[in-house]
């Protein structure tokens, strides 16, 4: 194998892109589907066998959103052994921010027929706008609301969490927390987000129709196109400097912090970068689902993204985009097959995965997988052997 | 006679009161049966059935005034049959009946009048309207029937009638029955009643009394109350007490009294908050301990340690059921029965869970996590698939129903009181076993030193597994408890898990009283902030500070203390 970090000395950027064989596979299925998937859906007639249907587009379209998520947070925790249990907050922040910019699009075409007011407030009896709704209806405002809003949150709650030493499981319980608070918040009317039924009906963005085959096939391209980017993004940071610091904090943080380095910087720089990327995945999410509520918010699905990183491969990137896929295509097939069994599925890929698959899928793949391919119980058994005696 | 036995079944709790007040419980038996042998008429004769009969045909009279006489004359004889037969004529439902020229009460049911005896008040047939004629009344007529439908209840032998009559007179708040009230005032013997009576007078007198005397009198009354009630009428008083051109010095006393019954009933407010606070402290308690154990001693993430509460609900209903449908007559004793079966249920689904999936995992608190998580939803789907997704009826038994209530506006109710008392002797419980039990000691050992322990010949796994299978039935017994309150459902475990957390981390990892504090000073700092913020602000403000807390203090209330750079 060619190293082509020594050939490509010079431009180290595209060094490290070559040399990352997963990632090379990623990035040339996301540009083929950026390009295929809309053609196939706009140009081929609907008989032809490689038609794509627009229903399988936006589902797609989905699957990416979801793994650009659990990019964001195999960023954090394969990396740098942050495990947050709260990342469905940022995702959920970004969908509000374009929702809310949706919402502002409908116009006077709701049930309610106000220029401004989106339904749910003429229904509470609101006389005005509330005074952070104000910039949505235009959308670059959104756009840059939807990473900021997200960013400043993680940067405040990484800021506080990592100066004062919270690790670990700690971290993880305090994340579980405020994305739960955050639930809480975003059921109450009061809060001017739609409470329970939370943003919907959503007509048009930048004057398209959402129900267009033609918007879907666009959104499903930018989906592809940010993943992608995101992915360069993630990639560098691995591989530059900051990253080796990153993976050294994950392995041995006190070491770090004894060598020197302000271990709680570079965690709180990764941490709201991650909050950024998944706050992107929510606002490409909510026009392609058509709807945003408090739901997204909910403990239980943030965890949900962890197992696909788990499942995947964490600290590979491209592992997390994979996961994404696999288990929300197994959700969507037992929950349209057989709903009962999707619990059971999805319990038991969190017991299986941890005990067998410690470096997930990918890491069972040789070509991919790194020396320590053992499972745990593996290690444990040997651990055992080691101690002598019966444990 | 029945007004008699009336009388003495009325007297006699009194007279046991005042006996035992002068000390001597002979002579409460004494002054019991005097009263018994004497049985001295109380008000007046009552009717026999033809008497009662005849007075009532004459209800049918000609005019206005006859009428009037025959009603006085009933409402002062003091029947227990004459309330029903004047209510029904108030509201039309008296008729006579063409065929015997009795006088019933009817109820209509569409086209249908069944006709009710009012001698017996049993049904005695039914008709179309033709076959009776209505009993007529006017606004004269019923102002007069309200009057004396009030003079029953007031003078009835009934205590609980009577008092619901000083109670809606106090309501009320007029005038008009003062005059009557003052007469009830000097026949009433009931001391507590008697007390009612003086404050419903009082807060007549406030507004209708005449002279100073008699509102300053009024005012000294009703304020050594506190009752949410007096406040109502103190405060309506001093609203209006400047249009109204009161005395200043009755208006200052007013002013006075009304500031001293707010500041007492906000200390009941306070006690009551607490109260609310400890409650709620109570069920996080029961949640949180056994995560305490598995959490806070071992160091294992169980997130499926609601699943265990689950499992203990589930018990529950399972042992209801069993009873109900074998053993119908021990159905009382349901809830003694479920607490070891959930104890051993739960207990043994947590040894398990740790023999298969966590013992593999320790020292890896993450994996642990992910791991537990999904054996919870293993869990969740389990019992759905088999008991389906809908709540599951618990009943609750006799003594944990109903409610101790103040006139403060305070209300305890049993089932809060008796939670209260079981998450304590569970703590109890928990900390006896640690501390004195061979267990316990082993327990303590193999968290502190596992190697050391494990050289002493203490069998570490062994250890390990039965301490998880104690938390974890701890788990199910507060889910008998928590049964009580909260719907039985699948989801029952997803409610608490993430408050059972926090109270571990809040009190601190590794100590049992800072999970006691934890729970208690959680749920009262809930509880205070509920009335200011609204039930949902408040959880926010909770989570929100409870984050802030970890930054300043990242290992809880009680840190364990070491020098490990990394717990």
């Amino acid at each position: 194998m060619t190293d082509y970090r020594q050939k490509y000395q010079m431009t180290p950027v595209i060094g490290w892109l070559l040399n990352d064989r997963g990632g090379m596979i990623l990035l040339g299925i996301l540009i083929a589907a950026a390009i295929l998937v809309p053609m196939s859906n706009l140009l081929l007639p609907e008989s032809s066998a490689f038609h794509v249907p627009t229903w399988m587009v936006s589902l797609l379209g989905k699957y990416l959103c979801y793994a650009l998520l659990a990019l964001s947070v195999d960023l954090i925790w394969g990396f740098c052994g942050i495990l947050s249990l709260g990342h469905g907050a940022f995702f959920a922040l970004g969908g509000y921010a374009m929702g809310m910019y949706l919402m502002r699009q409908i116009g006077d075409r709701g049930v309610y027929g106000d220029p401004v007011l989106p339904d749910f407030m003429v229904f509470l009896n609101w006389q005005e706008l509330p005074w952070y709704w104000y910039g949505f209806d235009m959308f670059w405002f959104a756009i840059v609301m939807a990473m900021f809003v997200p960013g400043l949150l993680a940067f405040v709650f990484g800021f506080l969490a990592f100066r004062s030493r919270v690790t670990g499981v700690y971290l993880s319980i305090i994340t579980q927390a405020m994305t739960y608070a955050l639930l809480l918040a975003f059921f109450r009317n009061d809060m001017g987000f739609g409470g329970n039924n939370g943003l919907t009906d959503f007509k048009d963005l930048l004057g398209y129709s959402l129900q267009s085959d033609g918007t879907r096939a666009g959104l499903f391209v930018a989906s592809c196109v940010f993943l992608g980017i995101c992915y360069v993004v993630a990639r560098g940071i691995t591989q530059s400097r900051l990253g080796k610091v990153l993976i050294a904090i994950r392995d041995a943080e006190s070491r770090v912090r004894f060598t020197g380095y302000r271990v709680e910087y570079y965690k709180l720089f990764v941490f709201t970068v991650s909050a950024v990327m998944a706050g992107i995945a929510g606002a490409l999410y909510v026009p392609q689902v058509g709807i945003i509520n408090p739901g997204e918010f909910a403990p239980a699905l943030s965890i949900e993204i962890v197992i696909w990183v788990a499942v995947g491969g964490r600290g590979t990137l491209y592992g997390a985009v994979l996961g994404a896929f696999i288990v929300n295509y197994a959700k969507t097939f037992f929950t349209g097959a057989m709903p009962d069994f999707w619990l059971f599925f999805l319990g038991g890929l969190f017991i299986a995965v941890t005990l067998f698959l410690p470096k997930g899928v990918i890491g069972a793949i040789p070509a991919f997988g790194s020396p320590d391919r053992q499972s745990i119980i593996t290690a444990w058994r040997k651990r055992r052997a080691n101690e002598g005696g019966k444990a | 006679m029945r007004n008699d036995m009336f009388s003495m079944l009325r007297r006699s709790p009194h007279c046991l009161q005042q006996a035992r007040k002068s000390g001597s419980r002979l002579g409460a038996v004494l002054a019991c049966l005097l009263i018994f042998f004497m049985a001295v008429p109380d008000m007046a004769m009552a009717y026999s059935d033809e008497e009662l009969r005849n007075v009532a045909e004459r209800l049918d009279a000609k005019s206005s005034t006859q009428k009037i006489e025959v009603i006085e004359e009933m409402a002062a004889d003091g029947d227990p049959r004459v309330a029903p037969i004047l209510r029904a004529m108030l509201e039309g439902d008296l008729y006579v009946r063409e065929s015997d020229e009795h006088v019933v009460i009817t109820r209509k049911q569409g086209k249908v009048y069944t006709h009710i005896d009012i001698v017996s008040g049993e049904e005695i047939g039914e008709s179309g309207s033709k076959e009776i004629s209505k009993i007529k009344v006017n606004n004269r007529l019923r102002g007069v029937l309200r009057d004396a439908l009030a003079t029953l209840n007031l003078f009835s032998p009934d205590l609980t009638t009577r008092t619901n009559a000083v109670e809606q007179i106090m309501d009320a708040r007029d005038p008009a029955m003062l005059p009557l009230l003052l007469r009830a005032i000097d026949r009433e013997e009931d001391e507590t009643l008697l007390a009612r009576m003086e404050l419903a007078r009082a807060t007549m007198a406030l507004a209708a009394g005449e002279t100073t005397e008699e509102r300053l009198a009024a005012i000294e009354v009703l304020s050594s109350e506190t009752t949410p009630q007096i406040r109502a009428v103190l405060y309506q008083f001093v609203a209006s007490a400047e249009a109204g051109g009161f005395e200043p010095e009755v208006i200052a006393a007013a002013n006075d009294a009304l500031e001293s019954v707010e500041g007492r009933l906000s200390t009941w407010q306070t006690v009551g908050d607490v109260y609310r606070g400890i409650s709620l402290g109570s069920v996080l308690l029961l949640a949180a301990v056994g995560l305490a154990i598995t959490f806070g001693v071992m160091g294992v993430i169980n997130m499926a340690h609601g699943e265990m509460i689950m499992i203990g609900a589930y018990t529950t209903f399972m042992v209801q059921q069993a009873l109900g449908s074998f053993l119908p007559s021990g159905s009382a004793w349901s809830l003694a029965i479920s607490v070891p079966a959930a104890f051993l249920v739960a207990g043994a689904v947590g040894v398990v869970i740790e023999r298969s999936v966590i013992r593999f995992l320790y020292g890896r608190p993450l994996e642990t996590l992910l791991a537990t998580w999904g054996v919870s939803l293993v869990l969740q789907q389990a019992i759905r698939t088999i008991f389906g997704a809908t709540n599951q009826q618990v009943t609750a038994p006799d003594f944990m129903s109903g409610a101790i209530e103040f006139s403060t506006g305070l209300v305890l109710t049993y089932n809060r009181l008796w939670i209260i008392l079981f998450s304590i002797i569970v703590v109890a419980g928990i900390a006896a076993v640690l501390r004195y039990t061979a267990f316990g000691l082993q327990m303590r050992a193999v968290t502190q030193n596992r190697r050391m322990a494990g050289s002493v010949g203490i069998r570490t796994g062994y250890v390990d597994a039965l301490t998880f299978g104690l938390g974890s039935g701890i788990a199910g017994i507060a889910g008998v408890a928590l049964s009580q309150i909260s719907n039985v459902s699948p989801n029952l475990g997803q409610t608490y898990i993430i408050d059972s957390f926090m109270v571990v981390v809040f009190g601190g990892v590794g100590n049992l009283w800072g999970t006691v504090l934890g729970a208690f000073s959680l749920g009262i700092v809930n509880k205070f902030l509920e009335p200011v913020a609204g039930a949902v602000l408040a959880k926010i403000f909770v989570l929100i500070a409870l984050i802030l807390f970890i930054q300043k203090r990242p290992k809880g209330l009680f840190a364990l203390k070491g020098r490990a750079v990394e717990a």
